[in-house]
């Protein structure tokens, strides 16, 4: 067991939130958590990485409690790939990597010839390597968030959390990373909006609505039609690809069924 | 996106651009030493200079006269050595304001810091009411009042647990008015005429009266301060990525960010208490350092830091210079440069976030 959430509860002062959410990632897994826009997704994620501190329940790493852990010992287990990726001055791709090396380093550590080829592996992972030394600025959204992503593999952590890791990308690009992210082998904990994605890539999926966890499963198991009906209000047929093994689904929207 | 921007980097390395800019800090001090209203030729200056360092004494034949000697060593030296500090203090005060707030439009005197700092600093000046503080109590009322004011605009500018830019930028604006009208108030009333006009002088901000005594405290807060930065500067690079990916990426958020408080009022307070407020500093010096070496702040803090000795130097040359024999404060020189820098970068950022 990589990952265990039990019962956390967290609710925001004007209301909203999660309750008495129940959820675990196996190691080398690769889990998502879909549900409609302020569903608790987001919610959910953020207090496992302490941007939120939650009312009541526990997570645990590894068999430790993840918020007893200092922040560095927690960056050093988990890595996060959230929706910031504003930077208010100017930084190479290269040097917003090596921040990922950062939970490893104590206060007098300076960088070494082996952070600079974790950085270097890093970026090749993501094919980056050819513009490691450019602006970070300059960079278009997908290759802002691939460098984003090669920073949590710096970390070399074996657990990942993704937090709608492909928001506003190109089609292309978003396969490209969840191919890239599934190629790790490490745990994966992550947020994702599109539901034929999350069919694609994820081993299984938790479904939140209005903060409750309403279903659980393989992706075959929960993206039905009644499911996505009740949770979404929107009427589909899925059917299985025979090449994928996957569900696929196809939406139909009201004013185009008949 | 311009393809113009995305062409590779070529940033010179730490190591080179530290070295130039020591050797131009060095050269600084003894063409700076040299000039004002009797100027003292630059060959003079460096033997009187060299003349006091040990192992040197001995080789020079004395080529001055006494007057030389006493306007360099008694009156010029420990002017430049201050501008340097003060320089250096309130460049790397700016690099931490803008760690702090994650914006470049940050700087002790924009936010009103400075004006927080003098006017703790006026009351203590004309009312001694720190003097129970003991020798200190001028640089520990300007610490405080530097101190309340960040807190103060800190927090009222922190929507929904964001920091919100403009209103950052007006709580500023509106903070620097009310301290300066407290500063009025204080000055209105104040007892005696001479402290009056001491407390004007040094308001404008000026390096005019510095004394060797001055240095110490500025220098060791300095280094102290810098010395803890550099210590912490992958922390600072990690809060510009956004409070929840620092935290993410193992920083202690909040515990760093009362430190950079602490830290910025302690290098403004002290500061302003040696020269008064010389604004812009901070804001100027950050954003050139990081033209020049990027935002990775191993290399922004001791290369701002460098920059920011020198400038605050030369803009005192001239401000020495430039009616002489009489002598314009070097603050409002300073705001005079530095004001259309800050309209510039406003807009610069304004054009950013489209």
């Amino acid at each position: 067991m990589k990952l265990r959430i039990e019962n956390l509860c967290f609710s925001y002062a004007g209301g909203g939130g999660v309750q008495d959410l129940s959820l675990q990632v196996e190691t080398g897994e690769f889990v998502g958590l879909i549900g409609p826009n302020g569903s608790g997704k987001s919610t959910a994620l953020k207090n496992l990485y302490r941007a939120l501190t939650p009312d009541s329940g526990r997570v645990e790493l590894d068999g430790e409690d993840l918020l007893r852990l200092s922040p560095r010992a927690a960056a050093q287990r988990m890595a996060v790939v959230c929706q910031e990726n504003q930077l208010p001055f100017d930084f190479t791709v290269e040097e917003i990597v090596a921040m990922g090396r950062s939970p490893h380093k104590r206060l007098l550590d300076v960088d070494t010839p082996e952070d600079r080829r974790i950085v270097r592996a890093a970026l090749e992972a993501v094919n980056l390597a050819s513009l490691a030394r450019r602006s970070f600025l300059h960079l278009s959204g997908g290759e802002k968030q691939r460098v984003l992503l090669a920073r949590a593999i710096a970390q070399q952590c074996d657990f990942l959390v993704l937090d709608e890791p492909t928001n506003h990308l190109d089609i292309g690009y978003q396969l490209q990373i969840f191919d890239w992210i599934r190629r790790l082998k490490v745990s994966v904990l992550a947020a994702v909006h599109d539901l034929n994605l999350a069919a694609l890539y994820c081993d299984r999926l938790y479904v939140l609505q209005a903060g409750r966890l309403v279903a659980s499963g393989t992706p075959g198991q929960v993206l039905t039609p009644e499911l996505i009906r009740s949770v979404y209000g929107v009427e589909s047929r899925v059917e299985l690809d025979p090449r994928t093994g996957r569900p696929a689904i196809r939406f139909l929207p009201e004013g185009m069924a008949n | 996106m311009k393809p113009g921007l995305r062409q590779r980097l070529s940033r010179p390395s730490l190591g080179l651009v530290v070295c130039l800019l020591s050797a131009l800090a060095v050269l600084t001090l003894v063409l700076a030493t040299g000039l004002g209203p009797v100027s003292v030729s630059p060959m003079a200056t460096l033997n009187i200079l060299l003349s006091r360092l040990p192992g040197f004494g001995a080789l020079l034949t004395p080529s001055w006269d006494a007057l030389e000697e006493n306007i360099v060593l008694g009156l010029r030296l420990p002017r430049v050595c201050l501008g340097m500090v003060v320089g250096a203090s309130l460049a790397v005060c700016g690099v931490a304001m803008q760690a702090l707030v994650r914006n470049s439009l940050a700087d002790p005197f924009v936010l009103g810091v400075s004006n927080g700092a003098a006017a703790f600093a006026t009351l203590g000046m004309l009312f001694g009411a720190f003097s129970f503080l003991g020798t200190y109590s001028l640089s520990i009322s300007a610490f405080l009042g530097a101190a309340v004011t960040i807190v103060f605009v800190y927090s009222l500018s922190r929507v929904r647990g964001r920091l919100n830019i403009t209103q950052l930028l007006l709580t500023g604006v509106a903070i620097s008015m009310v301290m300066e009208g407290v500063t009025s108030i204080i000055k209105l009333s104040a007892p005696n005429a001479l402290g009056l006009h001491n407390a004007e002088f040094w308001m404008s901000g000026s390096l005019a009266g510095a004394k060797w005594a001055y240095l110490t405290l500025p220098l060791v807060v300095l280094l102290v301060c810098l010395a803890v930065l550099m210590l912490n500067h992958r922390g600072l690079n990690l809060l510009l990525l956004g409070d929840e990916s620092a935290g993410a990426l193992g920083v202690p958020v909040r515990r760093l960010q009362t430190l950079l408080v602490l830290i910025s009022s302690l290098m403004a307070g002290v500061t302003i208490a040696v020269s008064g407020c010389i604004g812009f500093v901070g804001l100027m010096v950050p954003h050139f350092t990081r033209l020049l070496v990027g935002g990775d702040h191993k290399k922004v803090l001791p290369v701002a830091a460098l920059l920011g000795g020198i400038l605050v130097v030369w803009v005192d040359v001239v401000a020495r210079l430039l009616i002489a024999p009489e002598e314009l404060p070097v603050g409002v020189l300073a705001a005079v440069i530095g004001g259309p820098t800050f309209i510039w970068l406003l807009r610069k950022n304004g054009r950013a976030r489209d």
